[in-house]
């Protein structure tokens, strides 16, 4: 889960709204991959954050370091700019039963160093990544995979996990624990791509000179740490990615008002996010270059289900009453400049087998009546403590949180007739303190991003009983017997049907209330030709070329 | 002389552990778990998690985290950033810049603000001296980030006239910017502690003779007056350059400067004591040193001041 945490420097002025918002028009009608008669010799330069660890398949969980593995490496699959998968490495991923898949790769596919690419470079990459003892941030992301749990155990030495098995130099097998049939679509993320034999002696030095099989490679001393990262053209790469341009430079820049200002005058040629101070204006100052998309993320309001008030008959009806007194277009007018697309379920538009009207979606509209007419139902069961106030926990170090919980409290309060406010945090750390340790008092703020392209990317790992990201304590048989029928399920499209019914028991229960869908706005310079983002909402930067 | 300046340096080493102890014991007990914002609110494995912790002491209590540190201090191993760096080639990145950015800051607050400033003082209540104290106080009235973000966007994006932003390598020429921008408020003061002191020293008993002694204006202007009418100045810019350094967060957050404000506030956010502990203390040389040229500058500009 990526919650924003854009560092601004103190006492910014006017910081209004989340740098994301929703969909709807934006320029991009120039899509495919042929910006014809494009200059593809000259240096794009973008924006980009320090990578918060050395670059790291395993290691890498942010977007600052993301943007640049993405264009190192490449893995099994890659994900096009709507996030269907496409066979990258890859010949083929086999399976019967979702349990047993048997991976044949490309023949003839090497490192940027030379070193071929073959089934021992990806089974030890996610060996190593799975291992306790090499920490890595992403070890999580091969917890299917057999034996995961005795390589990852605290002080464990072993290094390899059982279900993985290299039979030739082009052939591996993978052995899941249980049967899950979207393991295929993961295998685009950071988390799985291979590495070069060179990586192991010393991963925290190659972690700051990595050598990878991705359409760009780090130039001699490309990483200036805090100040830019250079990447060049791979020759030896020959996927469907390849670069357009002679190179990608990023330069980190601590907030996003000033890589703004620089694309205004020309000397930044991408920028993929929009700062909060100029979202109302950032269509007329870039006239013709700038995209407003949706991707693949979202924000909800997430009700523990350890919370006394909302257990039982009362607190299902309380949560729909909360639900219902939100006017969520409202906020997204009125604060974030109508960026954002209201929400109708759980998890994102740009998905694959996504439903827009799910039966019992109704919960999410605004009817002030109806909450009301909810609330004190719930009240007749049992009633809602006098002087209780509804608390909503949210860090306020990212942009925008303030305003827009502030503005949903005081509809929670008006609609509804009870006391309701924002529970500011002064940072992030401190807020993800308070929910881990499960000691809200009251709702807080939360929102994810997909890793991959897959609704279950949106369900398993936040409403699972048990799951690691499932911060409200949700748990229901019923959830978690959809969820296994549509990983065991044969086919993406009866998976997908599996997950919608899942997501059909979560609008009844409301473990979270979801908000809206997030969107990208970018805007890039007068010296190259139209930018497309992609469904995670990050510009295609091997497809950008100069004017 | 030399005796006074080697106890002031000794002065440095209580001064110094104090400091440390002092910060690490602040960024301990703020609020929040560094590591779990590590994770970005995804979830850890437990044993990630445990590593980790074990990696930057802390799993330990306070004591033995501060007690660990020192010891490393010692060995001049200043410890590692969250992303794996050595704390000290990020310091030594940083440092660099925010000095050149501190050093043009205060070079114009002095120049600009001492000329304007003997000017003013010399032809009190004329139509220089009013201007530059109306000028002077809307400066001091209106924030830093306000006059930052004007002269980017106006300078920057509308007239072209220097990049907006400072790239890499945070060369002299596109400083200049910034440095205004810092420099401003510290030379708007500047100005009037001088006005002020020229004005009152002009009165003075000893400028009466000296111009009673027939020298000429102009050596009784820069050898009398201004001479004894700098010591307050001299006070105030000895402390500002600490002030410039340690306090150019906005400034450099604004033209996206990779010093040493913009690392102090990304390692305070992440709850990184290594850093902010390294960072501050050397911000606290910086002051105690200052602090110290100043006060043998004053024996230079008032002989009647002696040091034992």
């Amino acid at each position: 889960m990526r919650f924003s945490r854009t560092s601004k420097a103190l006492g910014l002025a006017a910081v209004v709204a989340l740098s994301l918002s929703a969909c709807g028009g934006g320029t991009g009608s120039d899509t495919g991959s042929g910006n014809a008669g494009g200059d593809t010799t000259k240096v794009i330069t973008a924006n980009n954050t320090e990578p918060q660890n050395g670059l790291l398949p395993a290691n890498t969980n942010e977007v600052g370091g993301g943007k640049v593995m993405d264009l190192l490496f490449s893995g099994l699959v890659s994900y096009d700019a709507k996030g269907a998968t496409v066979n990258e490495l890859a010949d083929s991923i086999e399976t019967t039963d979702s349990v047993n898949y048997t991976i044949k790769i490309k023949s003839g596919e090497t490192f940027s160093d030379g070193t071929p690419v073959t089934a021992k470079s990806f089974v030890d990459a996610w060996n190593f990544g799975a291992a306790a003892k090499n920490a890595q941030l992403n070890s999580y992301f091969f917890e299917s995979i057999k034996g995961y749990d005795k390589v990852s155990a605290e002080g464990s030495t072993e290094t390899a996990m059982e279900g993985l098995k290299v039979v030739d130099d082009s052939t591996f097998t993978v052995e899941l624990a249980q049967p899950e049939s979207d393991f295929p679509l993961r295998l685009g993320y950071t988390a799985f791509y291979p590495l070069p034999e060179s990586a192991y002696a010393d991963p925290a030095k190659f972690g700051q000179n990595p050598v990878g099989n991705g359409p760009y490679k780090l130039a001699a001393d490309g990483w200036k740490h805090d100040v830019s990262i250079e990447l060049i053209p791979n020759d030896k790469y020959k996927g469907p990615q390849k670069a357009q341009n002679g190179g990608i430079t990023f330069t980190i820049f601590a907030n996003t008002d000033a890589a703004y200002t620089e694309v205004q005058s020309d000397n930044l040629d991408v920028l993929d996010q929009v700062p909060p101070s100029n979202l109302q204006n950032f269509q007329t100052d870039f006239e013709g270059r700038f995209v407003n998309q949706a991707y693949a993320g979202n924000a909800t309001l997430t009700i523990p289900s350890y919370l006394p008030e909302f257990q039982g008959e009362e607190g299902l009806l309380r949560r729909a009453a909360i639900s219902m007194s939100i006017d969520r277009q409202q906020i997204i007018d009125k604060i974030f400049y109508g960026n954002k697309k209201i929400a109708t379920e759980f998890t994102s538009p740009v998905l694959d087998g996504y439903e827009a009207a799910l039966p019992g979606s109704e919960v999410l509209k605004f009817d002030a009546t109806k909450a009301k007419e909810l609330w004190a139902k719930a009240d007749a069961i049992k009633a809602w403590p006098a002087d209780k106030v509804f608390t909503v926990t949210s860090n306020i170090d990212g942009a925008g949180n303030k305003e827009y919980i502030t503005a949903m409290t005081n509809q929670i309060a008006t609609n509804l007739g009870i006391k309701a406010e924002l529970n500011p945090i002064a940072t992030f750390k401190e807020s993800r303190n308070l929910i881990n340790s499960k000691k809200l008092t009251g709702g807080s703020r939360a929102g994810w991003q997909a890793d991959y392209p897959s609704l279950y990317n949106f369900l398993g790992p936040l409403f699972g009983t048990g799951a690691g990201s499932n911060d409200g304590d949700y748990s229901s048989a019923a959830f978690d017997a959809k969820l296994k029928e549509g990983l065991a399920a044969t086919s993406v499209e009866e998976g997908n049907k599996k997950f919608n019914e899942a997501q059909e028991i979560l609008l009844k229960d409301l473990p979270v209330l979801p908000l809206w869908y997030q969107a990208a706005q970018g805007v890039w310079s007068n010296n190259v030709n139209t930018v497309q983002f992609d469904w995670k909402g990050v510009p295609m930067y091997y497809a950008i070329t100069a004017k | 002389m030399v005796m006074f300046a080697f106890r002031r340096f000794l002065q440095l080493i209580p001064v110094f552990f104090g400091a440390t102890l002092l910060v690490y014991f602040l960024v301990f007990a703020t609020p929040g778990d560094p590591i779990a914002a590590l994770s970005g609110g995804k979830p850890m494995a437990p044993a990630v998690e445990a590593a980790l912790r074990a990696q930057y002491n802390l799993d330990q209590p306070f004591w033995i985290q501060y007690g660990l540190y020192l010891k490393n201090l010692v060995t001049l191993n200043l410890g590692q950033t969250f992303s794996g760096q050595e704390v000290s080639a990020v310091i030594a990145r940083a440092y660099p810049v925010t000095a050149r950015l501190a050093i043009m800051a205060l070079a114009i607050e002095a120049i600009f603000g001492v000329l304007f400033g003997v000017i003013a003082g010399l032809r009190k209540g004329k139509l220089f001296d009013s201007t530059v104290l109306v000028a002077s106080l809307v400066v001091i009235a209106v924030p830093t980030f306000v006059l930052g973000f004007v002269l980017q966007l106006v300078v920057g994006v509308k007239l072209g006239w220097a990049r907006p932003t400072v790239s890499g390598a945070a060369p002299w020429n596109e400083l200049i910017l910034p440095a205004v921008v810092l420099g401003l408020v510290s030379l708007a003061y500047v100005i009037r502690l001088t006005r002020t002191s020229i004005s009152e020293n002009m009165n003075a008993d000893y400028v009466r003779t000296a111009t009673a002694k027939g020298l000429s204006r102009r050596r009784v202007v820069v050898v009398h007056i201004l001479r004894n009418s700098l010591i307050p100045v001299i006070t105030f810019l000895g402390a500002d350059l600490g002030a410039l350094m340690g306090g150019a967060i906005v400034t450099e957050g604004i033209f996206n400067v990779p010093g040493v404000g913009n690392l102090l506030y990304k390692a305070i956010l992440k709850g990184e004591s290594a850093t902010v502990v390294a960072v501050v203390s050397i911000l606290v040389i910086v002051f105690v040193v200052a602090n110290l040229i100043v006060d043998l500058l004053y024996a230079w500009l008032d002989p009647r001041i002696r040091y034992v």
